[in-house]
């Protein structure tokens, strides 16, 4: 595999829309033909090297290609958009749309990422070591289709909306999370490490909520439905058992209607 | 203006029967002339396909109900932005383009006309605002007639002539070009949460039936001697079983005659065809009707048909059929936004997916491609897609691809998940024929422009005729290689010329023309009895005054064309 790094040199004034920063983007190019990329600030479209100095090629395809994002990138959107396969470890914090539309490979941010990280992600793997913004793994604005697959760990705290119209993949945040959690989904799991708000699966048609600290308001469209012990992340824990949401339509399967799952830990 | 001369390419215009002959096409300010001067500047079109500008008889491109969709559909936009280009402003959108990339759009496939086909009349401010903000290409706007507390009125007392004065006031003060009728009766029964899903079914409150709404109006439209025939959007659309409502509704035309003008020999355009063409009794038996309903139309010839081809793509559905909207949300579950017109109409939009994984979906794709195969007279048969109904417009090329190439459906129905009910449920695999580009001609350009009253404008080549061409990089000498190069060939013209003026060149915008609204100017004899009907129903039920309600002016409609016509002899 190869190593691309770039450090920004010459941060921009506005915010810089980085959509080329990615293993697919630089897959077969020098550090020269890197350096050309078009980025947006604001309205005017200019290229990488202006902002960034930029070392090593990349690999044949964007599999062996490795990108470091050094520097501050705390204005830089969309850093690792549409990847599909390869590495990048972004060193700082990042700005929104951090691996939006992943759909493979491995995104490392080593700080936090603002909103919409990892929008309606299909696969891969994507790792916060620091917290995330609001509506994580969640759908694009107006659309119905939120993360689908792959797998995000976020070892901070998270923001609101997560996984909302998420319909499959699991999210892992080891620290809080803000209000609305998997609102109107149709599958996949977040598991919440730390405490939460409010709102944790609003209209959830279908799909996992596992909470190990406190939920401050209950939705009163989940009902009660037993304990169960569970095995989460190689953690053996007695869990109250919710199903929901009661308001929103569910589909059947072999006759039995499928609800949600809300688990809290006792 | 300039003068130009198209050289050397294969003419296909059905107006003056040319069937890709070499000939020369001459235009001089603004129209098709017989000869231009030794100064007029040279369109070299040999191996090309020249043709008339294409006519778009019935698309929602411009007003409220495509508006909401674009705004409550953000995600339609998400990859589809075009930035700033050329002459070429931003656009954005797939399902629901923005203004300026509709325009844009319809010149680049080689169409310079076309007909929103539904216009709340409360709101045609905006929808012509929005029609001026779409360059190039000439367009009408069809108000919507048939869930209007006047007509249904007036009509309960079969009261032709106060119907007609009505309609002729309100094209005046909307500047709208034809009589529009969206699921009669059944959109003012959703007011009641109820639906008109036969012709028979009585509305609540007014008790009258879609057959005498639609019996009243197509009278009332031969009565003035419109341009263009009724239009309808008949009951019970897109459910299976709906094929018999269709000839229930195609039967009440029986025995009438168009008078006008114009030269329209049609009484009634039935529009989106194929989803008024199911048969069977539930999704799960659901199959093609399109052979009972060809069958009618290709025998009774005061009946014009456009076909709602379903493109296989993620779209946005929108009708004033209120009703049908809040069905289909029930079916797909995704997001529905309605709007009610006070006592004029409403409407409904949802997302939706045609997906090549669905039977349905299949099935719908082979009906809107068997209707016009089947058809004997390509003059009586449109190609649309009802956009963004069935698939947004910019897939006509796929449409005309699949119509013109049987190994390119056969491609597709192989594609498809369920490949065997496609063909056991739809006879699309038996249907040999291939379109001849003579045959598209008359699907895209003559027949439209005849059925809207506009076959002396536009439509044709002939010398006189406002001077809209196409060029296509299509060689009708050469075989198809592959498929594809058809698609390719009617996405971006060579040249396309509007009024004169050339808009498009290889395939970009290189012109923004001289627009014009179209709309038809009907002078009937004083109503008295209409105009206070009029007046007492703005002061009791109207949101609105009149002197808010009409659209006049330069800010509305900057370049108008009127269609003239006198009723007053009647």
């Amino acid at each position: 595999m190869e190593t691309v790094t770039i450090t920004m040199k010459n941060p921009p004034a506005l915010y810089l829309e980085a959509d080329n920063v990615t293993p697919d983007g630089f897959a077969g190019k020098t550090a020269a033909q890197i350096a050309e990329l078009s980025v947006h600030e604001g309205n005017t479209t200019s290229t990488l090297g202006k902002y960034f100095e930029i070392s090593g090629n990349a690999g044949a395809t964007a599999a062996d290609t490795k990108i470091v994002v050094k520097g501050d990138v705390k204005k830089v959107k969309y850093l690792g958009m549409k990847m599909s396969a390869g590495e990048m470890v972004i060193e700082g914090s990042a700005d929104l749309y951090v691996g939006a539309w992943m759909t493979g490979g491995k995104l490392l941010a080593k700080g936090n990422v603002e909103a919409f990280a990892a929008t309606a992600m299909k696969g891969g793997e994507l790792i916060v070591e620091g917290n995330a913004g609001n509506y994580l793994g969640a759908a694009y604005r107006g659309d119905w289709r939120g993360m689908s697959g792959g797998k995000i760990l976020v070892k901070g705290n998270a923001g609101s909306d997560i996984g909302m119209y998420m319909t499959g993949g699991e999210i892992v945040v080891n620290g809080n999370v803000d209000v609305h959690v998997m609102t109107h989904a149709e599958g996949g799991k977040t598991i919440i490490k730390g405490n939460t708000k409010s709102k944790l699966g609003g209209q959830l048609v279908d799909g996992t909520i596992i909470v190990f600290g406190t939920i401050e308001t209950m939705l009163p469209g989940y009902k009660p439905n037993g304990e169960v012990e569970l095995e989460v992340d190689g953690v053996k824990a007695l869990f109250a058992h919710y199903i929901g949401d009661m308001g929103e339509r569910h589909k059947k399967k072999k006759g039995a209607i499928v609800y949600g799952n809300l688990y809290k830990k006792i | 203006m300039s003068e130009y001369i198209i050289k050397n390419g294969h003419v296909f215009d059905p107006v003056q029967g040319i069937n890709g002959d070499k000939k020369d096409i001459a235009i001089k300010d603004g129209k098709i002339v017989d000869k231009v001067g030794s100064g007029a500047k040279v369109i070299d079109a040999s191996g090309k396909t020249v043709m008339a500008g294409a006519v778009e008889i019935h698309a929602h491109i411009a007003g409220p109900k495509v508006n909401l969709g674009r705004i409550y559909r953000p995600e339609d936009k998400l990859f589809s932005c075009t930035p700033t280009k050329g002459m070429e402003r931003m656009g954005g959108g797939a399902s629901i383009p923005t203004t300026f990339k509709t325009g844009y759009e319809y010149a680049k496939m080689g169409y310079t006309t076309a007909m929103e086909a539904a216009m709340p009349p409360m709101f045609a401010r905006h929808v012509h605002e929005e029609i001026r903000d779409t360059p190039i290409i000439d367009e009408g706007a069809f108000p919507v007639f048939g869930n209007n507390w006047f007509v249904l009125e007036y009509l309960k007392n079969h009261e032709i002539e106060n119907t007609a004065a009505y309609i002729a006031w309100l094209l005046r003060v909307t500047k709208g070009y034809a009589v529009k009728v969206v699921n009669p009766g059944g959109t003012e029964a959703w007011a009641w949460g109820l639906n008109c899903l036969s012709v028979n079914d009585p509305v609540p409150y007014f008790d009258i039936t879609p057959a005498e709404i639609v019996k009243g109006l197509l009278e009332a439209n031969e009565y003035l001697g419109l341009p263009h025939s009724m239009h309808i959007h008949p009951n019970n659309l897109g459910n299976p079983g709906c094929y018999q409502t269709t000839l229930d509704t195609l039967a009440l035309a029986e025995g009438m005659k168009a008078k006008n003008k114009f030269g329209r020999e049609s009484v009634m355009h039935l529009t989106h065809v194929q989803f008024h063409s199911y048969k069977g009794t539930n999704w799960g038996d659901f199959e093609s009707g399109a052979k009972e309903i060809t069958d009618y139309v290709n025998k009774n010839k005061n009946i014009t048909i456009d076909t709602g081809n379903v493109t296989l793509d993620e779209t946005t559905t929108m009708t004033a059929d209120g009703p049908f909207e809040h069905h289909l949300t029930g079916l797909n579950n995704l997001k529905w936004a309605n709007c009610d017109v006070e006592l004029e109409t409403a409407a409904g939009v949802v997302p939706y997916i045609y997906s090549p994984n669905i039977s349905v979906c299949a099935i719908q794709w082979a009906i809107g491609l068997e209707i016009p195969l089947m058809m004997k007279d390509p003059m009586r048969c449109y190609i649309t897609t009802d956009h963004p109904n069935a698939g947004p417009f910019t897939r006509y090329p796929r449409v005309i691809k699949w119509l013109m190439s049987k190994k390119a459906r056969d491609t597709q129905i192989n594609a498809f998940k369920h490949k065997d009910k496609v063909l056991s449920q739809t006879s699309i695999g038996s249907l040999d024929k291939e379109l001849s580009l003579y045959e598209l001609a008359q699907m895209t350009r003559a027949g439209p422009a005849k059925c809207l009253g506009l076959g002396g404008i536009c439509g044709g080549l002939k010398p006189g005729m406002d001077a809209d061409v196409a060029v296509y990089n299509f060689n009708p000498d050469k075989p198809v290689a592959n498929p594809d190069d058809i698609e390719t060939a009617f996405s971006r013209c060579a040249h396309v010329f509007k009024s004169g003026v050339e808009v498009v060149k290889n395939g970009e915008i290189v012109g923004t023309g001289n627009k014009r609204t179209l709309w038809v100017n009907v002078k009937v004899n004083d109503n008295p009895q209409v105009m206070r009907d009029i007046n007492e129903k703005f002061i009791k039920y109207y949101s609105m005054t009149q002197a808010n309600y009409e659209a006049l002016g330069h800010h509305f409609v900057p370049n108008p064309y009127a269609l003239e016509v006198d009723a007053t002899h009647v």
